[in-house]
């Protein structure tokens, strides 16, 4: 299949299934019907050349399966009996939009676990195989195929979703795609950008259907900004290069630019939340040209934002380092102090990483690799405990 | 994110199980695996034979030496493990907490995190 096409099919896959369930109900039997079809379109396409109106036609031939596959099936009567009542008039493409929503909506369903939902949501709204997901998540095929027609099970009964208070689920879901592919912890990097890269188109494609909402928005700006360092972040044979060493000419400025832009609207326009705090410090490092010269009191304030709007001792461990940097290592060493009687974060590596480096900082070199020591220890991935272990080294 | 669950057996615990008690572990297993295997979490799982049938290759500096018999001799030993891919640590508990050695005192399950995978099936 052309890179090309692929794409374009990827592009229209949740606006065919969302246009199928609308219909007809039966996520689940939809699903494998739009599958069906875009495996007919990958191969007829390229030879034939693309249908004046690709949805039209994906909707078709879906359609046609559906119905082939109801003949056969007992429970043809039954099905058409419930049907009843759904919009089968509709041809209009614009509510398409709202499908590709509801879509999501309905993969990122409260019953359904973490792991479940990103695999739901990245085939049924990313288009992609089982097989690709399994790919890239690094389990076999027929675990992730499993985990797949659960997920469909589960959420079979359940309506259309309408309402947009499902909105933080799917940010959140969409955040996890990023991050697993972002923080690649073990196989060929490769299919980890994939990941990444598909967070960000389906995140794009969410801030074109709600372009004024502040969070949407936040998350887009804070994959981009963060994905732009990408490059710089591990070197050729996998190593870990933490931000203050990475080579910044490299960083990618066109990514960075639209972040940027994109977290300054946001800013200015929508009420405040936690991904645009985060996409604006991403933003205030990714326009520093050195550690040196990046704007540390400004972080320190977003970060207090940042810990008063989602508090959470992840956040208050890097207001640390921050505060570090304005106030000087021992004022970070006293913040995270606090720390260590909090059960959400006591024995987690990286509250010795940062202590670590805080005391790298104020020259307590010795306490500072017994602290790297300890974080080496404690963490479940490989670059991140190869990384700590060169620091007790050095 | 990828957890083993390590059955820590003890022979003398399982050779104490009434026949009841010996259905009841064989048949929770199955159980198990079914549940694990509908949630789309199983990967792998292992019995493994009892150590006496262990060879162990130790590093000397030099020339390996090889000896018969466990590594470690001890009362309890790994007997076998599920391989799974689950939501978090607290989901990976619940998940060991539905195997039946844990019904018995002096057996146990324990989890751990891994770090890297690589497979044929991968």
């Amino acid at each position: 299949m052309s890179a090309d096409v692929g794409d374009l099919l990827r592009r229209l896959a949740p606006q065919v299934l969302g246009t199928l369930v609308r219909r007809h109900g039966q996520f689940d039997a939809c699903e494998d019907a739009v599958q069906e079809a875009l495996l007919a379109a990958s191969v007829q396409w390229p030879e034939q050349g693309t249908p004046t109106e690709p949805v039209g036609w994906l909707v078709t031939v879906a359609g046609r399966r559906l119905t082939d596959q109801w003949r056969s099936d007992h429970a043809r009567r039954r099905r058409e009996l419930a049907a009843v009542g759904h919009d089968t008039e509709d041809t209009d493409l614009t509510k398409h939009v709202d499908d590709t929503l509801r879509l999501l909506f309905l993969c990122c369903h409260p019953k359904l676990s973490a792991p479940s939902q990103v695999a739901l949501t990245l085939r049924a709204v990313g288009g992609l195989t089982t097989a690709q997901i399994a790919h890239a998540f690094l389990v076999p095929e027929a675990t992730m195929a499993q985990r797949i027609s659960r997920a469909k099970q589960t959420i079979k009964g359940a309506g259309f979703p309408d309402g947009a208070e499902r909105l933080p689920v799917v940010l959140h879901v969409l955040y996890l795609i990023f991050n697993e592919g972002y923080t690649a912890t073990s196989g060929p990097d490769l299919q980890r950008v994939e990941l990444t890269t598909e967070a960000i188109r389906l995140t794009r494609e969410v801030h074109r259907l709600l372009p004024d909402n502040g969070e949407v928005a936040g998350l887009l700006a804070l994959m981009l900004l963060t994905d732009a360092r990408r490059a710089t972040r591990s070197t050729t044979d996998g190593a870990l290069v933490p931000l203050a060493d990475q080579d910044r000419a490299r960083w990618d400025r066109k990514a960075i630019e639209e972040g940027v832009a994109l977290v300054s609207r946001t800013l200015a326009t929508a009420p405040l939340g936690p991904y645009q705090v985060q996409a604006a410090i991403a933003a205030v490092h990714d326009e520093a040209a050195t550690t040196d010269d990046t704007d540390w009191a400004q972080v320190l304030i977003l970060y207090k934002i940042l810990d008063r709007l989602a508090p959470n001792p992840m956040v208050t461990l890097n207001r640390a380092i921050a505060t570090a940097m304005v106030h000087g290592p021992q004022a970070g060493l006293d913040l995270i102090a606090e720390l260590d009687a909090d059960k959400r974060v006591a024995g987690h590596y990286r509250l010795d990483a940062v202590r670590a480096h805080l005391l790298d900082l104020a020259g307590r070199h010795e306490e500072a690799r017994e602290c790297y020591r300890r974080a080496a220890r404690r963490t479940v991935s490989l670059p991140e405990r190869e990384y700590l272990l060169r620091k007790t080294s050095g | 994110m990828k957890y083993l669950l390590i059955m820590q057996i003890n022979p003398a615990v399982l050779d104490a199980l009434t026949d009841e008690e010996r259905n009841e572990v064989g048949e929770g297993h199955g159980e198990f695996m079914k549940t694990i295997q509908e949630s789309g979490e199983f990967i792998l799982t292992q019995a493994l034979a009892d150590p006496a049938n262990s060879a162990v290759v130790t590093g000397t500096g030099g020339v390996p030496a090889v000896t018969d018999g466990p590594f470690l001799e001890a009362k309890e030993f790994m007997g076998g493990f599920y391989l799974i891919d689950c939501e978090s640590k607290e989901r990976a508990i619940e998940l060991a907490k539905l195997i039946p050695d844990t019904r018995f005192k002096g057996l146990a399950i324990e989890i751990r995190p891994v770090m890297f995978s690589s497979g044929a099936d991968l």
